[in-house]
């Protein structure tokens, strides 16, 4: 990843972290875009993905703050450093769009995502199956004699690499929440 | 102090406490009580448009000749999809307007009601901004936000939604108060940013300003600062179609309109400098040319309120976020401080070679033989009409670009034209708004004949209003630009660019109950001309012009600034495959 200088506050930040890195290489962010909770927020977020052509890899959304009519859109977005600065200023200057923050430039960050595996099959691979799921810390939500519903919490390879797992045991549908990500420290 | 009374009532109490004094609009089923409201007062005077998107259209150029925001009130359904056009034309051109619309009772919404459509949603990627007003208390708060938001940092056109039932119900009216919208755009520019640009422009051998919409956009006084940095420094300067009367035409750091129809002196100082100054411009399509040869050699320094547009097409070297008129004053202040320097001697040879430049004449042309050519046609005009207070406006094609290099302007506001969505059937409709904010102006669209007919409904405004607006229809019976391409790229095959079945415009202008005039012969044009300018009330000057000249200087498309274009020799085969899927 390039290490852009944007601080803080990403929307207003100075002019100097405009300093455009041209590379060719296609990077993936995470961006917290903080947004006023109002009709039809999210359908300009997305609009703005779709009519410019932009890449969503995941997106999550929910009211953060009631009182202050806030939400937190989490969206997972990849590619070049000039795409991605585009990105952020055209997100930016969205009128309900209060801040937006680039958590892969902005310091160490934590994502996690949820997700849900259904897994059928019987004798050794349904034991096996039970087995990495402990190892992989999946709890047990729902249970047949012939299936498992493992809930599982982490980052996204985590989960990535929890289904590689779960598919020559008998996987046969999954639902993801997509990242939430925060900061670390304060 | 806060008083009840009906969401309609607020509406037009609204306007009031913004000083709108002219709103445009067409009523319909869904603003009725709004219009009922228009009825009982006198503040405000309601322009009755033939369509909406004549009325978006007028708002437009009632705001880009003001300054202030242009408002418009229509209906729901088709009365919101007519002015779609006209959004999206001022959202690409930052031109501030209001569009109120009718919406069907809350209860009724997602019905599909009568006159229904999802507006908010249809309109959401065409405006800055727009809102869906649901209840009656919030009503006079969102208007109060819209034209905060219509108006500050980079402006644009925004969009209310308000539902019959919201109309009709009483709610609390909240008077006009500063705004505590967290939008608040930064207009101060960067110290450190500007004084890194002040240095550059201290050392520049071979500097250009490169100036846009974004300087007309600032103000009055924005244009004003830039005529004083020009001077000052004694850089040459270039603009695109859309800052068009910052610097003065007559100016002698003018170098005139910038890229693919601008002058050969303003693109080959684009692509020679050595320090580009972009003062509110964008780096449209229009102005690069091919983007990997634009201006190779130069530092670019680029001053915009709008942070998306900086390094969004070019990269930029030195960027300033912030409004153009309190960064210019900036940068003055601070290259005063340093001791007024500028690289003189270098810039001298530079002017040399701009001179060198100029001396191709590239706007040259001969009038010859019996008919008109539009060159001389747009000479003329400009001849018989500079001295007048004038206000030009365009519709779109290769008239608009003749106006954009034969016409000089002196001063900004004063050039109407749609630059960005190039939306043909623009300027008739915003000529009526430029007369209705200067009624005692010359208001002059000159357009040609296939634009013209796009929106010729609003000559019923124009009676109306008894506003004396001059319709001047470079007339080629052709889709010129559309031609002139056709030639180019497509082996002459005119497909579907004529103008067939034309009517007779004297006699349209008749029917209207307005002035007709036609002229052929060069040596009428000037009579003509000036019973045009004589007449008090609007004229339809039907100048049938040579029908195959083409618009030069052209950088045809998937070319540099310096594989220009001059004229009709050699124009086959210029134009490789890549450039053909360009527009």
């Amino acid at each position: 990843m390039s290490a852009l200088k944007i601080k803080k506050g990403a929307t207003s930040h100075s002019a100097y972290n405009l300093r455009p890195n041209f590379s060719d290489v296609i990077e993936r962010h995470t961006l917290a875009v903080l947004v006023e909770n109002e009709p039809g927020v999210l359908a300009r977020v997305i609009g703005l993905f779709s009519g410019r052509g932009y890449n969503i890899d995941s997106l999550t959304v929910a009211e953060v703050d009631h009182t202050g009519h806030l939400s937190r859109i989490t969206i997972v977005t990849s590619g070049t450093p000039q795409v991605i600065e585009q990105i952020k200023a055209q997100l930016g200057r969205i009128v309900s769009v209060h801040d937006v923050h680039d958590l892969t430039v902005e310091g160490a960050s934590v994502e996690r995502e949820l997700a849900m595996f259904k897994v059928s099959g019987k004798g050794d691979h349904r034991v096996e199956a039970l087995r990495l799921a402990d190892i992989f810390r999946a709890n047990v939500v729902d249970s047949t004699l012939e299936s498992f519903v493992f809930e599982i919490t982490g980052a996204p390879e985590k989960i990535d690499a929890f289904a590689d797992l779960m598919r020559p045991l008998g996987l046969v549908e999954v639902a993801r929440t997509g990242v939430a990500a925060l900061s670390r420290g304060d | 102090m806060t008083r009840q009374m009906t969401g309609a009532k607020m509406i037009v109490q609204t306007l009031i406490d913004q000083g709108v004094d002219t709103v445009f609009g067409y009523p319909g089923g869904a603003v009725l009580p709004i219009y009922d409201e228009v009825f009982q007062q006198n503040s405000i005077k309601h322009i009755l448009v033939r369509h909406e998107q004549g009325a978006v259209h007028a708002a437009e150029g009632y705001a880009r000749s003001t300054g202030k925001p242009g408002v418009v009130l229509v209906t729901s359904g088709p009365g919101a999809t007519n002015a779609v056009t006209g959004l999206t034309d001022a959202l690409l051109d930052s031109i501030p307007i209001v569009v109120l619309t009718g919406q069907v009772p809350t209860f009724m919404i997602g019905s599909d009601a009568f006159q229904e459509a999802d507006t908010v949603g249809i309109t959401r990627p065409c405006t800055k901004h727009n809102w869906l007003v649901k209840e009656t208390d919030q009503l006079s708060g969102v208007l109060h936000e819209a034209f905060h938001v219509a108006t500050s940092g980079r402006p644009g056109p925004v969009l209310v939604d308000i539902p019959k039932d919201v109309q009709f119900a009483t709610g609390t009216y909240t008077p006009k108060a500063p705004s505590t919208s967290h939008y608040q755009p930064k207009v101060k520019g960067d110290l450190e940013e500007i004084t890194e640009l002040v240095a550059a422009m201290e050392k520049a051998k071979r500097p250009v300003f490169y100036t846009g919409g974004g300087v007309i956009n600032s103000g009055p006084g924005a244009s004003q600062l830039l005529r004083e940095l020009v001077e000052a420094t004694g850089f040459p300067i270039t603009s695109t179609l859309m800052g068009l009367g910052a610097y003065p035409a007559s100016g002698e750091k003018w170098l005139g309109m910038l890229g693919m129809h601008g002058l050969y002196e303003a693109n080959m100082a684009m692509h020679g400098c050595d320090l580009m100054i972009n003062i509110g411009a964008r780096f449209d399509d229009r102005i690069t040319g091919v983007v990997d040869s634009f201006s190779p050699k130069s530092k670019k320094a680029h001053i915009d309120i709008d942070p998306s547009s900086i390094n969004k097409v070019i990269r930029i070297d030195i960027p300033i976020v912030g409004d153009v008129g309190h960064v210019l004053e900036d940068l003055l202040k601070v290259w005063k401080s340093r001791g007024r320097k500028t690289n003189s001697e270098a810039v001298a040879k530079w002017w040399q070679q701009i001179e060198e430049w100029r001396s191709v004449d590239c706007l040259k042309f001969k009038q010859e033989g019996k008919v008109i050519r539009p060159q001389y046609a747009l000479s003329r005009l400009e001849e018989l009409t500079k001295k007048h207070d004038r206000y030009i406006c365009t519709e779109v094609g290769q008239h608009q670009m003749w106006a954009a290099q034969y016409l000089g302007f002196e001063d900004p506001n004063r050039w109407m034209t749609s630059g960005g969505l190039g939306t043909m059937g623009y300027g008739f409709p915003a000529s009526i708004g430029v007369q209705m904010a200067h009624p005692e102006s010359l208001v002059i669209n000159v357009a040609g004949e296939a634009s013209w007919l796009m929106n010729m409904q609003e000559m019923g405004t124009a009676i109306q209003y008894n506003l004396p607006v001059k319709q001047f229809i470079l007339n080629n019976e052709r889709l010129g630009m559309v031609r002139q391409w056709q030639e180019l790229l497509h082996g002459e095959r005119y497909s579907q660019s004529w103008s067939e079945a034309l009517p007779d415009f004297v006699k349209l202008a008749e029917a209207f109950g307005a002035k007709g005039i036609i002229c052929s012969d060069p040596a009428d044009l000037d009579d003509a001309i000036m019973e045009m300018l004589n007449y008090d009330g609007p004229v339809i000057f039907d100048c049938l012009v040579e029908k195959h000249e083409n618009c030069f200087p052209m950088i045809p498309s998937g070319k540099a600034h310096n594989e220009m274009l001059l004229g009709d020799a050699q124009t086959q085969g210029v134009i490789d495959a890549k450039g053909s899927v360009l527009v």
